[in-house]
């Protein structure tokens, strides 16, 4: 059996074709790269808003695309308790669209950051993380000027207490820390998900590490979440 | 409004040439028509002649300069286009404008080539940050231009080349080039070949920005460049990335037989020639243009320099599936006229005709013979040598903002997106990019102003055997090239003489080695009218190489300890204009660096056969700062020190200096794992080489013989190279 996936293609989007490829490079997967307009998101296994700068993230980062008809589509597959990914400016497309809490604030450097980083798995009951291994560490590439995720005191600890920060940003070893940490984001998070653990958002850019060929040192950890994907569909 | 004002940029024998030509004199319309098109910007007038020389074809070239980009056979029936573009001007006054919109002129000629853009490169050259805050704030604001208007568009910018010369204060420089990559049958020439096709207008509506861009741009910066602003378009990266995917969606169709993008010189140029290079002529209406605002004139919609917008050249009987396309991207699109056979630039006003010009009149701007002299100013040869103290001058060099590392830059730039970076920004001599057909495309940009202000032969000659070098210190083989020459005023002929050199001396070299030149771009003028300065000569060599899918590219990172250390090519006593005479002897002059083309060639295979044969485990090419440096950023990379006797480095009476410090060109530093695959290869060869010591330990160590010479920490030097740009940009 097929998993349908959605990749939703937002005017401005950037990052739309590398997600598809990258999940078209998964055993079972049929990707397919929906215009926003389209009525048949809802009918997908799982969506996938990919990065770029939606509607020229012109007001906010994801805030137009979060008000388009297609997130109410997209609405409807989460409630439905669907898996729905966010990465990069789809984080910042969930987040503006209430699906995820917590907002996403300019790199304290006030600059974008292009880097490869590590983070480290802290939740593995997500649709996208359940392959993962707690306390795991994962090569991921960042590449955002609006990253720096923040929460207010109460829904942050109800994030921590609830497992929802999914991904922290960490060192070589694993070790969260402030040297760690790429943009100045909140407790090193650079990956959220809801309480069901079905919408998840994250920086990070799970496409781009998806083949070795394209990591500096040969590892593939973004494809990892995407077969939890699948796995998690097909179980 | 239309007097005097709007013909200021040509010249008297111009202005006659124009009456002859038509018989008639020309109304205001025309005028502003012509003087754009007849800009230094539009027509290289006193450029093209010279640029005959360079040698243009090769086996993999499929279109030579000319047209909207350079065309390369890439294999596997994919073609990989080249362009290269500048926004000078614009960026001196307004850096961050300026950049993006550099970046949105060469992406166009790209998209217009029928080809998707896979790739940016950079090349920024600025005033000493050391001591301008005004060159500082260039520098940040062009970076950020460059890394918003990119970023958004989802096209990486994967590579570059910055270099500060206090002679760029007033007059930075900002290039851009970017690579594009299409199957053979889908590449579009900018040609209105049939008489009955559609034009369309497509992309940004046309506003009063950037009117008489391409005549700003002709002329040196007044005073106070403030009052130029207006003359800088405004960027849109949104609209921009909107018309590139419905533009490469609606190439699709095979209904758009041609586009052309608006750039310099607006609707005039545009219009002149694709009527001239198709040998037909167009018949316009001006209203039918989408205006941004109302009550502008014939003239501000002719000379407008609005940004994101392109000419469509439609079958008559289809546009309609474009025009669906273009509609769900909500791209604004209008029919503005359609191709005659009549060879003539119809231009209506509601109906009414208010200017008829032969295109080819329009697009053929007289050329203009040039004077060219010697400059007697050129620093005489001195011999910058001098007892000083080495560990002092490798830190001194490797904290230079010509030497240190790029990361402050090159993390600002999505230099991922596409899925096609392998080698990123920092990891090798240049970065490399995954192409459809499996091989792999590496790509570098270089330049060196100050040594072609002493020597603009072997200066321009020197940055395309630079760019040669760090392509095939990947293990790639340079299939084309493109480059781009910036200088002052051409009608002084001190400066016209540094063109002519350079010109010369790229098309010498290119001859030589071979590799073939598929475009490129002049930009003159490049001079502070205050002071009269001019900049440094600041010819620029992007180089392309292709790499088979088989074959395992090298960094240039120490692979860890007990490794050979092999330096192949001749060190000669070249230490003029080198970045240790400029920063340590603070002298300018001497023997500036000749590159010889048929020793590169021979030094060239050796290197990609030890690439090839995996004998070579790391690579990096000699260049700013000479061996020393190259030596130092390999260890710092590769976090493992080294330790080399330059006594035995390849080269006659050579003092330390010069075997440390020189930048003789086609030299290399490779690690060789093991020596017998390295030997054979090198056995063979006729190139210089030595084995001239081993990798290991915490320290970059130098000894002459069994003197040592100087030994300085491995974090002592990577703090020296890493963080000097953020520490001056903080």
């Amino acid at each position: 059996m097929r998993t349908n996936i959605a990749v939703v293609r937002f005017p401005g989007s950037n990052c739309d074709l590398d997600a598809v490829q990258a999940l078209r490079m998964i055993k079972g997967v049929n990707a397919d790269l929906l215009w926003h307009e389209e009525r048949s998101i809802s009918d997908y296994d799982a969506v996938v808003l990919p990065g770029g700068f939606s509607f020229g993230d012109y007001l906010r980062g994801g805030a137009i695309a979060a008000k388009s008809p297609a997130m109410e589509r997209v609405s409807k597959v989460a409630s439905s308790g669907r898996p729905v990914l966010g990465i990069c400016n789809g984080f910042q497309v969930l987040i503006e669209a209430g699906l995820l809490p917590g907002a996403l604030l300019r790199n304290t450097s006030l600059r974008f950051v292009c880097r490869w980083v590590s983070v480290r798995v802290e939740n593995t009951h997500t649709s996208f993380t359940r392959g993962l291994r707690k306390g795991q560490r994962l090569r991921l590439p960042i590449a955002h000027n609006e990253g720096r995720f923040y929460a207010s005191p109460s829904i942050l600890n109800r994030l921590k207490d609830e497992g929802q920060a999914v991904f922290r940003y960490c060192d070589e070893h694993g070790r969260v820390s402030d040297a760690a940490n790429p943009t100045g984001t909140i407790d090193n998070i650079a990956g959220v998900c809801n309480r069901e653990g079905n919408v998840m958002g994250l920086m990070p850019h799970p496409e781009r590490a998806s083949e070795p060929i394209l990591s500096p040192d040969g590892s593939a950890d973004g494809a990892l979440l995407f077969e939890s994907l699948i796995g998690w569909l097909n179980c | 409004m239309l007097t005097q004002e709007t013909r200021l940029g040509l010249t008297s024998a111009e202005t006659s040439a124009v009456r002859d030509l038509l018989g008639r004199e020309p109304n205001d319309l025309e005028w502003a028509i012509i003087d754009a098109e007849w800009s230094e910007h539009s027509s290289y007038k006193s450029s093209k002649a010279l640029l005959r020389l360079f040698p243009t074809t090769g086996k993999r070239v499929v279109l030579g300069p000319g047209y909207d980009a350079g065309v390369v056979d890439v294999g596997g029936g994919y073609v990989a286009t080249l362009h290269i573009e500048s926004h000078n001007h614009p960026s001196a006054v307004d850096p961050y404008g300026g950049a993006s919109t550099g970046i949105g002129g060469v992406l166009r000629d790209i998209i217009s080539a029928g080809s998707r853009p896979i790739a940016l490169l950079d090349i920024l050259r600025f005033g000493d940050p050391e001591k301008s805050g005004h060159s500082r704030w260039l520098f940040r604001n062009v970076v950020r231009g460059i890394a918003d208007y990119g970023n958004c568009v989802g096209i990486p910018t994967v590579a570059g080349d910055i270099e500060f010369d206090e002679s760029f204060e007033k007059n930075c420089l900002v290039d851009v080039a970017c690579i594009g990559i299409a199957k053979r049958g889908s590449i579009t020439l900018g040609e209105a070949k049939h008489p009955g096709d559609v034009l369309m207008l497509v992309g940004g509506s046309t506003g009063r920005d950037g009117v008489g861009g391409a005549a700003f741009a002709s002329k040196n910066l007044a005073k106070g460049p403030e009052s130029d602003r207006t003359s800088v378009q405004v960027p849109d990266p949104f609209t921009k990335k909107l018309l590139l995917e419905s533009l490469l969606e609606a190439s699709r169709t095979g209904l758009i037989r041609a586009m052309k993008d608006l750039g310099g010189g607006g609707l005039s140029t545009c219009l002149s020639e694709v009527a001239s290079k198709g040998g037909t002529g167009v018949d316009v209406e001006l209203t039918r243009v989408l205006a941004r605002e109302p009550g502008m004139t014939a003239t501000e919609i002719m000379t407008s320099e609005s940004q994101e917008r392109m000419l469509l050249m439609l079958d008559s009987s289809g546009a309609d599936p474009v025009v669906r396309i273009l509609d769900k991207y909500e791209v604004q699109h209008s029919v503005i006229g359609k191709v005659t056979p009549t060879g003539a630039m119809v231009l209506r006003w509601n109906g009414e005709i208010v200017a008829d010009l032969p295109a080819k009149v329009v697009a053929e701007a007289p050329l203009i013979p040039r004077e060219s002299r010697r400059p007697s100013s050129i620093p005489q040869a001195i011999s910058p040598t001098g007892a000083s103290d080495v560990e002092d001058s490798l830190l001194t060099l490797l904290s230079s903002p010509n030497i240190s590392s790029r990361r402050w830059v090159y993390e600002q730039y999505d230099h991922e997106v596409g899925l096609r970076t392998i080698l990123k920004p920092g990891a090798a001599d240049a970065s490399l990019l995954r192409l459809p057909n499996g091989s792999m495309l590496a790509v570098k940009a270089d330049g060196n102003s100050l040594q072609s202000s002493l020597d603009p032969r072997a200066g321009a000659a020197g940055c395309v055997s630079e760019a040669c070098r760090n392509v095939i210190a990947l293990g790639a083989e340079p299939i084309a090239m493109v480059d781009h020459l910036q200088f002052g005023d051409p009608s002084d002929p001190d400066v016209y003489w540094t063109f002519k050199e350079s010109v010369e001396g790229i098309a010498d070299y290119c001859r030589k080695l071979p590799v073939p030149v598929v475009g490129g771009k002049v930009s003159f003028y490049n001079e502070d009218a205050s002071s009269k300065r001019a900049i440094k000569p600041s010819p620029i060599a992007m180089v392309v190489g292709l790499m088979p899918a088989t074959d395992r590219p090298v960094r240039s990172a120490l692979h860890g300890a007990g490794e050979q250390i092999l330096i192949l090519g001749e060190t000669r006593p070249e230490l003029g204009g080198s970045e240790f005479a400029r920063r340590v002897l603070k002298k300018a002059g001497g023997a500036v660096p000749v590159p010889d083309a048929s020793s590169d060639s021979r030094t060239f295979k050796v290197v990609r056969r030890l690439v090839r044969s995996g004998a070579a485990s790391a690579v990096h090419d000699s260049s700013r700062g000479g061996l020393s440096v190259a030596l130092a950023e390999m260890a710092i990379q590769g976090g493992t020190g080294l330790k080399v006797d330059i006594a035995k480095v390849p080269g006659e009476n050579l003092s330390t200096i010069d075997a440390l410090f020189s930048e003789s060109h086609g030299r290399f530093a490779v690690t060789v794992g093991s020596r017998p695959k390295a030997d054979e290869i090198l056995g063979r060869s006729r190139v210089p080489y030595s084995y001239v010591g081993k990798t290991g330990g915490r320290a970059i160590q130098f000894a002459a013989g069994n003197r040592a010479v100087s030994k300085i920490g491995l974090d002592e030097a990577k703090d020296a190279w890493e963080n000097t740009v953020p520490r001056l940009m903080q």
